[in-house]
């Protein structure tokens, strides 16, 4: 059972890639058909007028938030290199607090 | 920071650095630790969280750091081919010495059969190349022909020459409170409440040293957007007002502005009348310029351009960025002078939360510029700069693009016998208009030569050596944001691999200088060369720059107001006139209209209606991707493969009316040339403007000529022209021509062989190359009135 979840405060994904690139490197994934982390688009489509253009960057099940990193007190790879620091390693207990202060537009995952 | 540039780190060795290039990316001098195993072996890049800008952010074309060190493709060691051998793979191995012998035995030689002005040096763009380019032509070759050759010279010169005439200030960059080492918690510092984006995306172009994601930061903390794109950019979607421009009618859309603002009295008064020189002769030619008369022009709705005229106006601080696509188009420089005029009328230049502005006054910049004394002043007469139509231009420190072309192909007055590639790979649709036609003239060179990482189209097409670049992980230097033009700080650059044979630029400089011009190169390392620099400002060193890792400058706000920007000391902007020129002073001296005014783009649906009439679509070009730098980065494979093809976008209702589907193959086409990418489809484009990504080649395919990598088949640059810029010389239209685009079966369609390229009869700034009507020129302006 994991300590943390990942939050993604999705409406300010970029959609950078650099969460994918980090963790290619920490976990040492050589092969270019799997992935710790991936994007999803969704837009940009008019929604009742206004547009709609969101990222959101998915764990895999390669993806054990960096156990190791957390466990020396340091930001999951993709937490760390995220550029919009949109990504957090929130423990179990804080998260409804975390999601309360964040608003919306937020996703949760525990990969 | 860590007191400690290097150390053990468990069984590692940590080493900090602060990021430039190669492999490219502006000097944004993001803070990174790379580390090695005790044999030296790269083994992973971190974001250092304690660097006061990226604060352990890092995009992903450094967190690929390790694909592009230990990259196959790389060029490791000096080179050589038979002139005869252009175009085939049959490099041989050399030593420096030989390199050196050889490249000092063809210099020598052009400089005593023709003169040192028939060898020509093109710069590449953002890379350190931007310091140590110059240098190399001006005190190693001794010719005064250098530049960056896009057309018009449409990257970064326009704006700050239009900065330096008008403002007479260094880069007016966005205030993210990027000189405080507590950033946007300085006591000084204000969060600007609306920013503009005018022709810019720097969420990925991280433009000349400004950290892109700072945008996210402000919004954040409160900030609203004003973007001005064609694009519907992932800002844009979040902004509160999208002025969704006709690409290349960005001065329209500033003057319908300026009409808001001064008609409806917006504007600071105060600072107007101390500080801003022709307030009353812009306003006059503004006062029929209303949004209503910009949308007929610029397809934006009357409505968005006032709404945004005075959301910006009416809320002090505020602030502009301006990008690429000033540059790049033929009125350009109005366009960047109704963007400086409306910042200054609403008292928002070097103010908290505005618009940062310098003295342009680093130590390496001046050096650069400084070689020029090393050409021989006869020599620096005969440099191919435009002078007579274009004055203005003449006075900057370049070679002219568009009349060097035209020189290459006529050999008058003269020819040109020898061309240096310094970190560019111009044929790839990066930098030149009309490739094939560059391609053509540099075959006559007698001698051609390159330093770079990877064998390019360029040097594989055109060169007789090579000469191999190390990269930023592997050599010592220092990293100025905005090469010195507004830098918020120094950052050192740390070797933390052994380069093998590959060198920095500077230090190709200085072995190369050593062998043609001693006198000039004086140091015997790097070191030397950074301590020499550092020392004409500060009372340290290179190796106190290592330890501090970062050096942040101090900033005043208002400097207008203490004598801190103008070289005298007195108030004011350093002008003829002492204040921010909105009606320049200078610009009749040039033949220039002083004040802002429209004109439509040279191939357009109003400037050439029969052509429009057959390439319907307007193409725009040359938005950036996360994951490349122009055209480098395509053979890394992680980055590859998040963008594997070069793409056009293509609005829905546009594909479905042409029977075009996402990913199939579409060839775009115009009367000058043709290419094929993959579409696309999205509302990130509206139905009459299309897209198309540049700087594509493929490293995979057969790099013997005529394939060349396929740099013919997706290059987009083919359908742009050479010598449609403006009457300051400036500006050229990349991101404003027509075309029409077709389904076809693979990128093959879009191949062509530039033996068989036919130049156009006319070469001269009025021509339109291939039989299309003659556009508008500089002479038939003011359009509307």
């Amino acid at each position: 059972m994991k300590t943390h979840a990942l939050v993604i405060d999705y409406k300010y994904c970029t959609g950078c890639h650099s969460c994918e690139l980090a963790c290619r490197q920490e976990k040492q994934i050589a092969s270019q058909d799997e992935w710790g982390i991936k994007l999803a688009e969704f837009g940009p489509e008019k929604l009742a007028g206004e547009w709609y253009w969101n990222y959101v960057a998915v764990p895999s099940s390669l993806c054990d938030l960096c156990e190791s990193r957390l466990a020396e007190g340091k930001k999951p790879a993709c937490v760390h290199h995220c550029l919009a620091k949109c990504m957090e390693a929130v423990p179990l207990a804080e998260v409804p607090t975390r999601l309360a202060e964040l608003g919306d537009g937020v996703a949760v995952f525990m990969p | 920071m860590d007191a400690e540039w290097k150390k053990e780190v468990g069984d590692l060795i940590r080493v900090r650095t602060c990021g430039w290039s190669p492999p490219g990316d502006h000097p944004v001098g993001c803070g990174m630790f790379i580390y090695t195993d005790k044999d030296g072996n790269f083994v992973k890049v971190e974001g250092d969280p304690d660097h006061p800008i990226s604060q352990g952010r890092l995009c992903p074309r450094c967190l690929a750091m390790g694909e592009f060190l230990n990259s196959p493709d790389r060029i490791k060691y000096p080179m050589k081919r038979a002139r005869a051998d252009r175009g085939k793979d049959t490099w041989e191995r050399i030593t420096w010495d030989e390199a050196l012998d050889i490249l000092e035995r063809e210099v020598k030689k052009i400089w005593e059969e023709y003169g040192p002005e028939t060898i020509y040096l093109f710069q590449g763009t953002g890379r350190e190349a931007t310091l140590y380019a110059p240098p190399m032509a001006q005190a190693c070759f001794k010719t005064p022909n250098c530049s960056f050759s896009m057309s018009g010279g449409s990257c970064y010169g326009p704006r700050t020459v239009v900065a330096d005439f008008l403002l007479g200030a260094g880069y007016p960059e966005l205030d993210y409170a990027a000189y405080f080492p507590d950033r946007y918690d300085d006591p000084r510092y204000e969060v600007p409440k609306y920013i503009i984006l005018w022709g810019k995306s720097p969420l990925q172009s991280n433009p000349d040293g400004f950290y892109g994601h700072a945008i996210i930061d402000l919004m954040k903390r409160g900030s609203k957007l004003i973007v001005i794109d064609p694009r519907l950019t992932w800002l844009a979607s979040r902004a509160a007002f999208h002025i969704q421009l006709r690409p290349g009618t960005d001065a329209a859309v500033g003057l319908a502005m300026l009409n808001v603002v001064l008609t409806e009295d917006l504007y600071d008064h105060e600072f107007c009348e101390n500080w801003v020189f022709g307030v009353e002769e812009l306003a006059e030619r503004v006062a029929d310029k209303t949004p209503e008369w910009a949308e007929d022009i610029t397809w934006v709705p009357a409505e968005v351009i006032r709404g945004a005229a005075r959301a910006f106006a009416t809320n002090a601080p505020s602030s502009i960025m301006w990008g690429l696509a000033i540059d790049t188009q033929q009125n350009g420089a109005q366009a960047g002078q109704s963007l400086l005029a409306l910042a200054a009328i609403c008292g928002y230049m070097d103010v908290p939360g505005g618009i940062t502005l310098s003295l342009p006054s680093s130590f390496m910049g001046r050096w650069r510029f400084e070689t020029a004394q090393y050409v021989d002043p006869e020599t620096m007469a005969k440099r191919i700069d435009a002078k007579e139509d274009h004055p203005a231009y003449a006075c900057g420190p370049f070679a002219h693009p568009d009349e060097v072309l035209t020189v290459m192909e006529t050999e008058e007055p003269y020819a040109f016998h020898m061309a240096y590639f310094y970190a560019t790979n111009p044929i790839s649709p990066t930098v030149y208009a009309e490739p094939e036609r560059w391609y053509n003239a540099l075959m006559k060179m007698d001698f051609n030569a390159a330093q770079d990482c990877f064998m390019t189209p360029t040097i594989m097409g055109l060169c007789d050596l090579v000469l191999p670049v190390s990269g930023f992980a592997e050599h010592d230097g220092v990293v100025l944001p905005h090469f010195g033009r507004n830098t918020h700080f120094l950052g050192a650059m740390n070797a933390a691999i052994d380069p093998g044979e590959a060198k920095s630029d500077i230090e190709i400089d200085m072995i190369v200088g050593k062998r043609l011009n001693p006198e000039a190169w004086p140091w015997e390392t790097a070191e030397e060369f950074f301590n020499a620099q550092i020392r004409t400002q500060y009372d340290w060193d290179f190796n106190d720059l290592r330890d501090m890792g970062v050096f942040q400058q101090n900033f005043e706000y208002r400097k207008y107001e203490k004598g801190m920007l103008r070289p005298d000391s007195e108030p004011g902007f350093n002008t003829p006139t002492g204040m921010i020129e909105v009606c320049s002073s200078i610009y009749d001296d040039f033949g220039e209209d002083e004040l802002p005014y429209f004109m439509e783009p040279a191939m357009s649906p109003y400037s050439t209606p029969d052509v429009a009439e057959e390439y319907p679509l307007v193409l725009t070009t040359g938005g950036r991707d996360f994951v490349s730098f122009h055209s480098e980065h395509r053979q890394i494979p992680s980055l590859r493969n998040v963008t594997p093809d070069p793409l056009v976008t293509i609005n829905p209702a546009t594909a479905r009316a042409l029977g075009i589907n996402a990913g199939d193959y579409v060839c775009i086409e115009n009367p000058l040339g043709k290419c094929v990418e993959r579409a696309r489809i999205s509302n990130e484009v509206p139905e009459r403007v299309v897209h198309a990504t540049h700087g594509w080649w493929y490293p995979e395919e057969e790099g013997e000529a005529p394939n060349l990598f396929g740099t013919w088949k997706s290059n987009v640059n083919k359908l742009i022209p050479m010598y449609k810029v403006g009457k300051l010389g400036y500006g050229a239209p990349y991101k404003n021509v027509l075309c029409k685009i077709y389904k076809v079966d693979g990128y093959e369609a879009g191949n062509s062989n530039p033996a068989e390229y036919e130049p156009p009869a006319s070469r001269g700034p009025e021509s339109m190359t291939k039989g299309a009507p003659a556009p508008l020129s500089y002479e038939v302006k003011h359009q509307g009135e």
